[in-house]
């Protein structure tokens, strides 16, 4: 380094830097494009065509969707919390946009004689730091119902808040079974053991599965989108805004969905690593090709996430608000806290290789334990008459 | 009323195997089926054969396909009307009100004059609809005592202003010019 830069600026800052705004420019407009992807999902699992008239196949369709937002009227009804209803749009984007920060994007570089880590920070609560800000999203969401003034909006901002708080706890009982099996809260270090040793999810299959439904439950997607509602709610609680406002709540949900999935990558997928079992792999060290190669590797795979997300969506009907409580409090957390266990007596033993039979061993006790378990005795007996169940003739 | 057994049916569902608890299966067998369809239609642009339906609007319309393929089922259409001509090309409308009484939306007007022709008392000096406010219910058709007026199968019926579509007598009579060929009397 010649001596007139400042001692501060090390190749460490400058990749940082340059990461940032690559990632968070890339995440605006595949943020963009994934509107387009899932519109074109939605129509290709309908059989339909879906948007094609903007651009060859319809590809141009974002930046006139983005045209029309920038020109529509952007307003703001007379009876809002005008100070809560501008904050609630950049507290939904701002905690989806920072949690790029800790998502190890393709190994180290070597520059002037020192390794410099291709992420915005090398911080050692990563995993933390991104459960913490995925979580604050849905402060925007919460706020935007209430300062709507509107009973609708509210209702879905509360939904939002008891589905986060029900969905957080799986989700960080579900990470406490990664992290106990990695010994660290890196992240780099927990994708450097993937490429050593097996991906987590071959180790961690139910883990996996459940940190994957608790991801569509923080990021609002269908089938956890009780707090959009379209049918209920009318919108839920982006129904009073309007123009680039609300394009931040949407965008806001899909770069949520990109942090989520590349997230996922890094605990699930081994990051960059091309190999889910022990074997052949990507070189650990190399020039900024192959460092341009493990970038397109792990966007790839987030990428995928995304579309599953997407396939989901299509395919699953909306859960009603019990079924959805009943889903993280008599499912979800119960099995998480069973898998805790297990991965904690596999890891006092010393036996992380074997960590598959821990979830062969949960799926067994489960599969035993819930047909014992006391069941909700409800009234299934109803009136015929009236009923769907009658004929038509005999309807009076 | 009393509350016989034969009044009340049971509708607990069915008892769960154990693998029905795990949920997961069934869903990526649902999956299974989106993902099908799904693939089956990637990068094809409407072109599968499961995508007959699909009509690019304005290159291509219902009118061109047979009824099968998801055309336009032309004889019992309700499009946009038209005031028939009779044999001497004169309208055959006798200004009897039937239509105007009839519809539903009140959006046909109509003001009388005697007929200059023999064969009738009344004609209408000015026959006026609304087609914003018409609802193509048909009941002007089945009211008409004489078919003076009929629902033809066209439906791009455009203006760019409210009054433009107010349609007159003469444009009526001149729909039915355009569309005589297409539906015969």
């Amino acid at each position: 380094m010649p001596t007139w830069i400042p001692a501060f600026i090390t190749p460490q800052l400058i990749t940082s830097v340059v990461v940032i705004v690559l990632v968070l420019h890339l995440a605006l407009g595949l943020a963009a494009y994934f509107i387009l992807l899932e519109r074109k999902v939605c129509a290709w699992v309908q059989d339909r065509i879906g948007p094609n008239r903007v651009g060859t196949m319809g590809l141009l369709q974002p930046i006139a969707d983005g045209l029309k937002l920038f020109f529509k009227e952007d307003f703001t009804p007379k009876s809002v919390d005008k100070g809560l209803f501008m904050l609630a749009p950049a507290l939904t984007v701002i905690p989806a946009m920072i949690g790029f920060l800790v998502i190890p994007w393709g190994g180290y570089l070597e520059i002037g004689g020192t390794s410099v880590a291709i992420m915005g920070a090398n911080i050692n609560i990563g995993v933390i730091y991104i459960v913490a800000t995925a979580s604050l999203g849905v402060y925007g969401v919460a706020l935007g119902g209430w300062a709507s003034n509107n009973k609708y909006s509210f209702l879905g901002g509360l939904r939002a808040s008891a589905q986060i708080i029900s969905y957080e706890i799986p989700m960080g009982l579900a990470l406490l079974c990664v992290v106990l099996a990695a010994g660290t809260l890196l992240p780099e270090t927990i994708v450097a053991q993937q490429l050593d040793g097996q991906w987590n999810i071959v180790h961690q299959p139910i883990v996996a599965i459940l940190f994957y439904i608790c991801l569509l439950a923080e990021s609002n997607r269908a089938p956890f989108d009780l707090a959009e509602s379209e049918q209920e709610l009318v919108g839920g609680w982006h129904t009073e805004y309007s123009s680039m406002r609300w394009a931040l709540f949407f965008m806001g949900e899909y770069i949520h969905m990109f942090v989520g999935a590349a997230f996922f990558t890094t605990l699930f997928l081994g990051g960059w690593s091309l190999n889910p079992i022990t074997g052949w792999d990507l070189p650990a060290s190399g020039g900024i090709l192959l460092i341009a190669l493990q970038f397109g590797i792990v966007l790839g795979k987030v990428v995928f996430l995304v579309f599953l997300a997407m396939m989901v969506r299509w395919t699953l009907p909306r859960f009603r608000f019990d079924q959805l409580m009943r889903l993280a409090w008599e499912g979800m957390i119960p099995t998480s806290l069973l898998l805790v266990l297990i991965v904690s007596v596999f890891v006092f033993y010393g036996w992380t290789s074997y960590l598959w039979i821990g979830s062969i061993v949960a799926i067994i006790i489960m599969a035993i334990a819930r047909p014992l378990l006391p069941t909700s005795a409800t009234n299934k007996r109803i009136e015929l008459l009236g009923s769907r169940f009658s004929a038509p003739s005999s309807r009076v | 009323m009393v509350q016989r057994d034969s009044h009340i049916i049971d509708v607990t569902p069915s008892p769960m195997k154990s693998s029905d608890y795990f949920y997961v299966p069934a869903v990526l067998r649902g999956l299974g089926t989106t993902l099908r369809h799904c693939l089956g239609n990637v990068g094809r642009d409407g072109k599968n054969k499961k995508n007959i339906w699909v009509v690019q609007y304005p290159e291509e319309k219902r009118d061109d396909r047979s009824v099968i393929e998801g055309g336009q089922e032309r004889s019992t259409f309700r499009g946009v009307h038209r005031l028939n001509r009779d044999e001497q090309g004169r309208e055959r409308c006798v200004a009897c009100f039937m239509c105007s009484t009839a519809c539903p939306a009140n959006c046909i007007t109509i003001v009388a004059e005697p007929a200059p022709w023999d064969d009738r008392e009344k004609h209408p000096l000015s026959f006026e609809i609304d087609e914003l406010r018409c609802i193509f219910c048909g009941m002007c058709e089945e009211a008409c005592p004489c078919d003076a007026i009929e629902l033809t199968p066209r439906y791009e019926v455009v203006g760019t202003s409210r009054e433009e579509m107010i349609f007159n007598k003469d444009k009526l009579l001149e729909i039915y010019d355009i569309t005589i060929e297409d539906k015969p009397m």
